[in-house]
């Protein structure tokens, strides 16, 4: 198992820009020695230690769990968000994907909504505020009945599940050509639609979350299913579908225009 | 000092409906008038911080990622536990209670493990109302699954990603809360320092991980529910960020640091590669189902798994723990893997690891069946090792994975230091020396959205809002203080890195002080861990600058914390001369290898009173008594 003898030698082009005013630029560096056993975050962390050795900055990105469940490491890897390997996170991305001679280019999420911090980090609060608007059921802690007392059926809790597992990662934006929300703010209409507790305030929903995605300047849906390409968790683009039925659902009636506050 | 839990007395079946009555409350006109700072976003702050706001309280919360979504409760796989008997196979609060004592050796508080018992319902009914998708029947009704340390099937999931479900409920409740404005919400702000006026938590200060700047932020109350410290080990399934920091910031300001030295090291983990390694992945538990555990009977085996004949296996667990098998406790599992390689008979790269074989009940059940049951984790294995464990058996190692010592609270979840309240992994409470699988769950949740809401009254209603707020010199005190920290990091620009630093203090803290403990071990680890801490502070190379985002800076006080903290849960682990749950003594064993209690002698809650870096810290001792469950031996055979 000695990796010694496997040993790599990439060549690996990363964007570089210390804050959002900064001039962003691609620079070079050689990652020798990586061995195949390596996560490629893991390969970063060695070229940072590099840096630091040299004196030099380190490569700024953002990461925490280092198991493909916080969502919070997002680049982009020869132009595919979270890397070559489907249905994964770029921490959970391991360098035997890769060839001795390699040249590599990361580069972070690319979105008018998504502004760059520094390097490869961006700041992903757009998609906290469209949370915030109405990713929720407005249930209050304590007075909640019984957790049996409304039956779910097993379909309707597989697909909310299905829904649920999104990381909030934002690849789906990165990949998106219209830089497109779509299958974010669907997979949290849908978790909280088809379930009888998020139900009931379905209308209200997808009418807030859809404003609010739009006011954060995203991009809308032309059909280019890279956002499910790219999804680390396998979200389907039939919850888009799923939630443009319900919007169109939701055209309010009477005096629901005047709760909602117009639509 | 002998300390006070402030427990209700009398009958336990009715000492939190009792407490809560007792309690003062804070008339609703009022609530608004009082800010509470809620610090991590986890189950418990999340669900604290939802809560607190949802009552009307002015709350302010705080994490150092870039989304309270985040939180590392996140990763959690299996379940939460919760009595609500819906199988009808005899549980109740008073099993839940009385499984989640036996469970923690004996070492943690009655009333406080009862009142978690008792709330457990409700978690799971206010999950379901916020849309958590747990598993169902065909008949629409929840599901449940079996989990270690209980006879009873209690636990709730939501396939293997329960944590994030529950997780995300908390946020939504949250988000929601920050929607109505009652929670304003600080992320990537990481807490550096508790500001105590007049002797109670009146604020903090953190560092803005965007622009750099030092902040004071002031409450009238301030909540931890920061997580554990195992990544005081280096390599641990805990996030990268995860850190004592919090904790051990207000252990500096004179909060009392409870056990320790109690510490879970998981049996199931993915085995360490190469040095390069940043962290440990943890494979469900439920693996050992089916897996059986073995390594070679020779050392230094060189041959392949396949080509090695039965004869010369040694099925470790099986040949020990006949009656449990495979399915031993984590304490005693992780100890006999950890054996068998220090005894040279360990497997894979560096000899640390042992097999994980599925090859039996593949032939009895089939592939499909396993795959049926093991099919992600199985993925997520060859993802990680580019090994097919429906060929070669799994290699698996344990690794540190959950602290159940923390910050010591009362009966309230408040520290001795009034006005600041600890909830979670973060204090010390109910698991005692060792945490039953799914109840890390329950605990957070239990303690945000069921507990807080009512004590944190009875401390506010004794307290004038807005006694003291940033303009305090208090604050400008301890922003000096930290600013000047930061900064001597930064001018050191020594030789090595961090993280060079951090992968030695693992390795002393995990040689020394780790499954299996000797007093020598430790006092080698008390010996060694004041050498490599002065290195750092003249050795460490921290590059960029105060402004702008810092992750090195950030990594460097994280570590520059865990090195002060290390010495103190050594010198825990020295002091208790016994074996219990996660903290095995190896003079302290039976003659067949099992942890020995001295409940004589031990039967407390071990809190200690930091008194400087130079100085001996102070031990304060809160008795345990057992009034409804009777002290017994733990035995596996």
């Amino acid at each position: 198992m000695s990796a010694d003898h496997n040993a790599m030698n990439l060549t690996l082009f990363v964007w570089r820009q210390k804050n959002a005013k900064d001039k962003g630029r691609l620079e070079r560096y050689e990652a020798k020695s990586v061995s195949p056993d390596m996560s490629f975050l893991e390969m970063l962390d060695i070229v940072n230690e590099d840096l630091i050795k040299q004196g030099s900055d380190p490569i700024v990105f953002d990461h925490d769990c280092r198991e493909g469940i916080c969502g919070m490491c997002s680049q982009m890897i020869n132009g595919v968000a979270h890397g070559p390997e489907a249905e994964i996170t770029v921490c959970q991305l391991h360098m035997r994907r890769f060839k001795d001679g390699d040249s590599i280019y990361i580069e972070p999420w690319r979105s008018k909504a998504f502004p760059l911090i520094s390097d490869l980090m961006v700041d992903r609060r757009a998609f906290e505020r469209i949370i915030q608007t109405y990713g929720y059921t407005s249930a209050h802690t304590g007075g909640v009945p019984d957790g049996n007392a409304t039956t779910i059926p097993k379909p309707a809790a597989e697909m909310a599940m299905d829904a649920a597992a999104c990381i909030g990662c934002g690849a789906c934006v990165a990949a998106c050509p219209n830089a497109s929300a779509m299958l974010f703010v669907a997979a949290k209409v849908s978790h909280l639609g088809v379930l009888p507790q998020g139900e009931v305030e379905g209308a209200r929903r997808v009418r807030a979350m859809v404003a609010q995605m739009d006011k954060e300047g995203f991009g809308n849906c032309t059909n280019h299913y890279e956002c499910e390409a790219a999804c680390p968790k396998g979200i389907k683009v039939t919850f888009i579908s799923r939630m443009n039925r319900e919007l169109m659902k939701s055209i309010p009636t009477g005096d629901e225009v005047s709760a909602a506050g117009g639509f | 000092m002998i300390l006070d839990g402030k427990c209700p007395t009398g009958p336990i079946q009715t000492s939190w409906d009792r407490h809560c009555f007792d309690l003062k409350l804070v008339n609703p006109a009022n609530k608004r008038k009082y800010k509470v700072l809620v610090v991590g976003t986890g189950l418990a702050g999340g669900a604290a911080a939802a809560s607190l706001g949802e009552l009307g309280y002015n709350v302010e919360a705080f994490c150092y990622q870039d989304s309270a979504r985040r939180a590392h409760s996140i990763a959690a796989q299996g379940g939460i536990n919760a009595a609500k008997n819906y199988p009808n196979d005899g549980d109740s609060i008073y099993r839940l209670f009385y499984d989640t004592i036996k469970g923690g050796d004996f070492r943690a508080r009655e009333a406080d493990v009862w009142r978690l018992a008792q709330v457990s319902n409700n978690i799971i009914d206010q999950c379901v109302a916020q849309g958590v998708p747990f598993a169902r029947d065909y008949a629409g009704y929840l599901d449940n699954r079996s989990f270690g340390g209980a006879q009873v099937s209690r636990t709730f999931y939501a396939r293997g990603q329960t944590g994030q479900q529950l997780l995300l409920g908390a946020y939504q409740a949250l988000s929601r809360q920050v929607n109505a404005g009652t929670v304003k919400l600080y992320t990537r702000r990481e807490m550096l320092d508790l500001v105590v006026v007049d002797g109670e938590a009146k604020g903090i200060t953190c560092r803005n991980l965007v622009t750099g700047e030092i902040e004071s932020y002031w409450g009238d109350a301030v909540v931890l529910a920061t997580g554990g410290y195992v990544n005081v080990f280096y390599l641990s399934t805990n996030a990268m960020g995860c850190s004592v920091t919090a904790a051990w910031r207000a252990t500096k300001k004179g909060a009392y640091m409870a056990n320790p030295c109690y510490t879970q090291i998981h049996p199931t983990c993915i085995p360490q590669s190469g040095d390069h390694q940043s962290k440990l992945t943890l494979m469900s538990e439920s693996l050992r189902n089916d897996g059986r555990c073995w390594v070679p009977k020779k050392q230094s085996e060189n041959r392949k798994p396949g080509e090695i004949p039965e004869a010369e296996r040694d099925y470790y667990l099986e040949r020990k723990y006949p009656s449990f098998g495979n399915l031993a406790p984590r304490d005693i599992a992780s100890r006999a893997a950890k054996e068998q390689c220090d005894d040279n008979r360990g497997v894979g790269p560096g000899g640390r690891g042992v097999f994980l074989d599925f090859s039996d009940a593949i032939s009895r059940l089939g592939e499909d069946k396993i795959r049926e049951r093991y099919g992600n984790l199985f993925q997520m294995y060859e993802k990680i090792t580019d090994e097919n464990a429906y060929k070669v058996p799994m290699r698996i190692y344990p690794a540190p994975h959950y602290s159940m010592g923390g910050l010591w609270v009362d009966y309230n979840c408040m520290s001795n230091v009034p006005g600041l309240f600890v909830l979670g992994e973060a204090n010390f409470s109910v698991h005692g020396a060792n945490r039953l699988g799914a109840s890390a769950l329950m605990q957070g949740l239990a303690d945000g959205y069921f507990v807080i809401p009512y004590t944190i009254a009875g401390y506010l209603a004794t307290t004038k809002p807005g006694k003291a707020k940033t303009d305090h010199p208090e604050f400008k005190k301890s922003r000096d203080e930290v600013e000047g920290q930061l900064k001597k990091l930064l001018s050191i620009k020594g030789k090595k890195t961090v993280t060079d630093f951090h992968r030695g203090l693992g390795k002393i803290m995990w040689e020394n002080v780790g499954m299996a403990r000797t007093a020598e071990s430790l006092k080698t680890a008390l010996r060694e861990i004041p050498k490599l801490r002065e290195e750092f502070w003249q050795n460490v190379n921290v590059s960029g600058g105060m402004a702008g985002v810092n992750q090195q800076l950030e990594n460097a006080w994280r570590v520059a914390d865990f090195f002060e903290f290390a010495e103190l849960m050594t010198r825990d682990a020295l002091h208790r001369n016994e074996s219990c749950g996660g903290h095995f003594r190896v003079e302290y064993q039976s003659e067949d290898g099992e942890a020995m209690r001295d409940d004589q002698n031990f039967t407390y809650v071990g809190a200690w009173e930091f008194k400087g870096l130079d100085k001996e810290p102070e031990l304060h001792k809160e008795p345990l008594k057992f009034e409804n469950v009777h002290l017994a031996v733990r035995s596996y055979k």
